[in-house]
C-alpha cells in the first residue's frame, strides 16, 4: 500500500516512514503543505495522512483543496487538537478519519488500513461472509457453518463492523467510534467485555476460532 | 502656569472648555443677528420718519417759498432733539439749520446718503468728538438750494454698547457657569475615575485580589466599576484554574513519568531475555498510554472549568445516552455481578454535549460497578432519570461504601483517590471530569449518602445548557 505522510516534524515523519515500512508498506514524506499537495495531486496514494497544522499550507485546506480537484483519495487527519468540535471541522474539511496526537502507531495503522480498504471494499453487499461465518444485513441474522446465531442488536452492529473489515486490525477506540458512535475512552474496557461475549456467540460449538486479538492493538476478525 | 496644562488634560476641564466655546459662539452670533436686525429695523424708522418731515418742509415750501421754509427750519433747529436741518446754496455754504459742519461730499448726494456721515451741531466746531454721525435726505429745491434732513444715529450707537456690555456680562456668567460645571460635575466625575486608575495600578502590580470601587450609587461609573470587577473574577478564576492545572501536571504527571523512566532504565541495566525486554516495553507503552490518557483528561477538564471549550451544544437526549451507557456497561456490571436497574420516564431532552454527559455518566457507572460491594442483598446500581422542577436530575446510585460526608467534597477533585478507593485501579480522575462536563452545561454535580451507598447525581438545567 502507497501512503503519503504530510507532516512537518522530522522525526515523527521518519518514525512513521519507517513503521509503515515494517508494516510492509511505503510511505513518502512531505514536510509541508505545498509540497504535500503537489505529491497528493500527483502521485497515486492507497491513502493520505495529513497533519493539520503544517507550514505553508494548512493541513485541511490542503484536504479541501485535493476534494476540490476531484481526488478521492481516503485522508487520515492526525491532530494535536482533540475537541469534538475540532473532529468535526477536519471531518468536513474532507479527512475520512481523524485522530488525536499522541497516539499509538497501532492505531494509526490499522485505521490506516481500514481506510485504504474502504476505497474498494464494496458495502453495499446485503451479505457478508468471513470463513464459514455469514451475516444478513436484510434480516438482520448471522448464520456460522449453517447454524443461526442469535444476536442482540449492538452484537449485530459489533459483528457486522467486523466482518466488513475481516482480515484487518479493528481497535477499541475504532469499534467505540463505529458500533457506538462515542468518541470518548472509558475507563474501564467495556469494549473487550462485549467482544467476549460476541466471541462466545460465534466460537462456542464450532472448532476453529475466528475472532482473534491482536496484543497491543484491537481485533481481527479472520478464518484461517 | 505649568498647572493649566495638566488641568487641561483632563476630559472635564476639555469638555467644560469646549461648551464653553460652543456656547460663547452661539451667543455671539445670536447677538450679532439681533443687532443687525434690530439696527435695520432701527434705519428704516429713521428713514421713514426723516422722509415725513421732508414732506412737511416740503408742503411749506410750495406754500410760502424758501423764507417760509429758512423760517420753519430755524425754528425747529432750536428744537430739543431736532432733527439735522441744513439750507445751503449750489456752492455748498451753509445758509440755514443747526449743521455747522459736515463731512465732505456728503451734499453732493441726491436722496439718502448712502452711509452714515459725520457732522458737527451748530456751536460744537472744534470739539474733540466729531463723531456725532447720521444719515440724511438731501433735496434739490429748485432754485439750486440744497435741502438736507438727517438724523442722528446717537441711538443706535447706545444700543450697541448696550448690547455689547450684556454679551460681556454673559460670556463672563458663562465662564463662571462653565468653571462651576467642571468643578462640581467634572471633578467628581474625575475623582472616581481616579479612584478606578488607581485600584487598576494596584492591581496591574500584582494584587490580583483587589477590585475597582463601587459607590453604590447605580450610575454609570458603578456599572462601569461592576463590569471591570466581574471582568477580573473571571480572569482571576481562569487564571486559577490554569495554575492549579500546570501545577496538576507537573505534580501528577511527574510521578507516572519518574515510573516510566524507571521502567526503561530499569529493562536496560543487567543481561535479560528477549522475551523480558519485549514485557518491559509493553509495560513502558501501556504506562506511557495511561499518562496520555491521565493528559488528556486533566486538558479537557481544564477547558471545560476555564469555560472556553467550543464543544458544540445541541437539545440531546437524555433517555438514549443513558440507554447507550447502561448498554455499554452492561457485560462488565453483569461480569462484577453488579444488577443494573433502570428508571426512566422515557424522552428527556436537555441543551447540551451527547459525548461529555455520555463520557460523565460512564465515568460514574464506571465507578459504581467498581465499588458496589452489596449490603446484604447482593451489589446493585440504580441509573434514574428524572424532571424535578426546573432541573432534570441523571443519578446513578450504589450500595457499596459510599463517602463520607466529609470527603464528599474532596472526591470530586482532580486526582484525589480516597484511601477506601486504593485498592481499585483509576486515575482519580473520573468524578473531576464528570463535574467538569456539569459545570460546562451550567449544572452540578452532587454526591449524597454514605453508609447505604452512594448517589452521584448530575443536575441539567433545563432550558438552559450552554456555560
Amino acid at each position: 500500500m502507497k501512503i503519503l505522510v504530510i507532516e512537518d516534524d522530522r522525526e515523527a515523519a521518519s518514525y512513521l516512514e519507517k513503521a509503515f515500512a515494517e508494516a510492509g508498506h511505503t510511505a513518502h514524506v512531505a514536510g509541508d503543505g505545498e509540497t504535500g499537495f503537489a505529491l497528493a495531486d500527483a502521485g497515486d496514494y492507497d491513502v493520505l495522512v495529513v497533519d493539520r497544522m503544517l507550514p505553508r499550507r494548512d493541513g485541511l485546506s490542503v484536504v479541501a483543496g485535493l476534494r476540490a480537484r476531484g481526488k478521492e483519495t481516503p485522508v487520515l487527519i492526525l491532530s494535536a487538537l482533540g475537541e469534538v468540535d475540532d473532529r468535526v471541522t477536519g471531518l468536513k474539511a474532507g479527512g475520512d478519519d481523524y485522530l488525536t496526537k499522541p497516539y499509538a502507531f497501532r492505531e494509526l495503522l490499522a485505521r490506516v488500513e481500514v481506510l485504504a480498504r474502504r476505497a474498494t471494499a464494496q458495502e453495499a453487499e446485503t451479505i457478508y461472509r468471513t470463513g464459514d461465518l455469514e451475516l444478513d444485513r436484510l434480516s438482520h441474522s448471522a448464520r456460522r457453518a449453517g447454524k443461526d446465531i442469535a444476536l442482540q442488536p449492538r452484537e449485530f452492529r459489533l459483528l457486522e463492523y467486523l466482518m466488513r473489515h475481516a482480515g484487518q486490525v479493528v481497535t477499541r477506540t475504532m469499534l467505540l467510534e463505529n458500533v457506538w458512535e462515542y468518541h470518548f475512552d472509558p475507563q474501564t474496557n467495556v469494549i473487550d467485555v462485549h467482544v467476549s461475549r460476541l466471541r462466545g456467540k460465534i466460537e462456542k460449538g464450532f472448532d476453529k476460532p475466528i475472532l482473534h486479538t491482536i496484543r497491543g492493538a484491537g481485533y481481527m476478525l479472520k478464518a484461517d | 502656569m505649568a498647572a493649566i496644562p495638566a488641568i487641561m488634560k483632563t476630559t472635564a476641564a476639555r469638555l467644560s472648555a469646549l461648551y464653553l466655546i460652543l456656547f460663547t459662539l452661539c451667543a455671539v452670533a445670536l447677538v450679532f443677528y439681533m443687532t443687525s436686525l434690530s439696527l435695520r429695523i432701527f434705519t428704516s424708522q429713521t428713514q421713514a420718519s426723516v422722509a415725513e418731515e421732508v414732506e412737511d418742509l416740503a408742503r411749506i415750501y410750495r406754500r410760502g417759498g424758501l423764507p417760509a421754509l429758512v423760517r420753519l427750519v430755524d425754528r425747529r433747529s432750536r428744537q430739543p432733539g431736532a432733527y439735522l436741518y441744513l439750507i445751503a446754496d449750489p456752492n455748498g455754504r451753509i445758509l440755514a439749520g443747526n449743521v455747522e459742519e459736515l463731512e465732505p461730499g456728503v451734499l453732493e448726494n441726491d436722496g439718502w446718503t448712502q452711509r452714515p456721515f459725520w457732522y458737527d451741531r451748530f456751536g460744537e466746531t472744534g470739539g474733540i468728538e466729531r463723531n456725532h454721525h447720521a444719515i440724511a435726505q438731501i433735496i434739490r429745491l429748485p432754485n439750486q438750494m440744497i435741502l438736507l434732513v438727517g438724523r442722528d444715529l446717537g441711538e443706535p450707537e447706545r444700543f450697541r454698547q448696550v448690547v455689547r456690555r450684556a454679551l460681556m456680562f454673559a460670556l463672563g456668567v458663562m465662564a463662571i457657569g462653565g468653571f462651576l460645571i467642571w468643578f462640581f460635575v467634572g471633578r467628581r466625575a474625575l475623582k472616581r475615575i481616579d479612584g478606578v486608575t488607581d485600584a487598576s495600578r494596584r492591581i496591574m502590580a500584582g494584587d490580583l485580589s483587589g477590585r475597582l470601587p463601587v459607590s453604590g450609587a447605580g450610575d454609570e461609573f458603578d456599572r462601569l466599576s461592576q463590569n471591570l470587577n466581574a471582568m477580573l473574577e473571571r480572569i482571576a478564576s481562569l487564571n486559577e484554574g490554569l495554575k492549579q492545572v500546570s501545577d496538576n501536571i507537573a505534580h501528577d504527571l511527574k510521578t507516572p513519568l519518574t515510573r516510566l523512566r524507571n521502567r526503561a532504565e530499569d529493562a536496560l541495566s543487567g543481561r535479560k531475555k528477549t522475551a523480558e525486554y519485549r514485557d518491559a516495553l509493553e509495560g513502558t507503552i501501556a504506562e506511557a498510554d495511561q499518562l496520555i490518557r491521565t493528559f488528556n483528561a486533566i486538558l479537557m477538564i481544564s477547558r471545560l472549568e476555564a469555560g472556553y471549550s467550543a464543544e458544540p451544544t445541541a437539545e440531546v437526549d437524555l433517555d438514549a445516552i443513558l440507554a447507550d451507557v447502561v448498554e455499554l456497561y452492561e457485560p462488565v456490571a453483569e461480569d462484577a455481578s453488579v444488577k443494573l436497574t433502570v428508571e426512566s420516564p422515557g424522552r428527556t431532552t436537555v441543551k447540551g454535549n451527547r459525548e461529555l454527559i455520555g463520557q460523565a455518566l460512564s465515568n460514574i457507572l464506571d465507578n459504581a460497578i467498581k465499588y458496589s460491594a452489596g449490603n446484604g442483598e447482593g451489589p446493585m446500581a440504580t441509573l434514574k432519570l428524572e424532571r424535578r422542577g426546573d432541573e432534570v436530575l441523571l443519578s446513578v446510585a450504589d450500595n457499596g461504601p459510599g463517602i463520607a460526608e466529609a470527603d464528599r467534597e474532596r472526591a470530586t477533585e482532580r486526582f484525589v483517590r480516597l484511601e477506601e478507593s486504593r485498592s481499585q485501579p483509576g486515575s482519580g480522575i473520573g468524578l473531576a471530569l464528570a463535574k467538569a462536563v456539569m459545570h460546562f452545561h451550567g449544572g452540578r454535580l452532587e454526591l449524597a449518602g454514605a453508609d447505604n451507598g452512594l448517589t452521584v447525581t448530575m443536575a441539567f438545567p433545563t432550558g438552559a445548557g450552554d456555560a
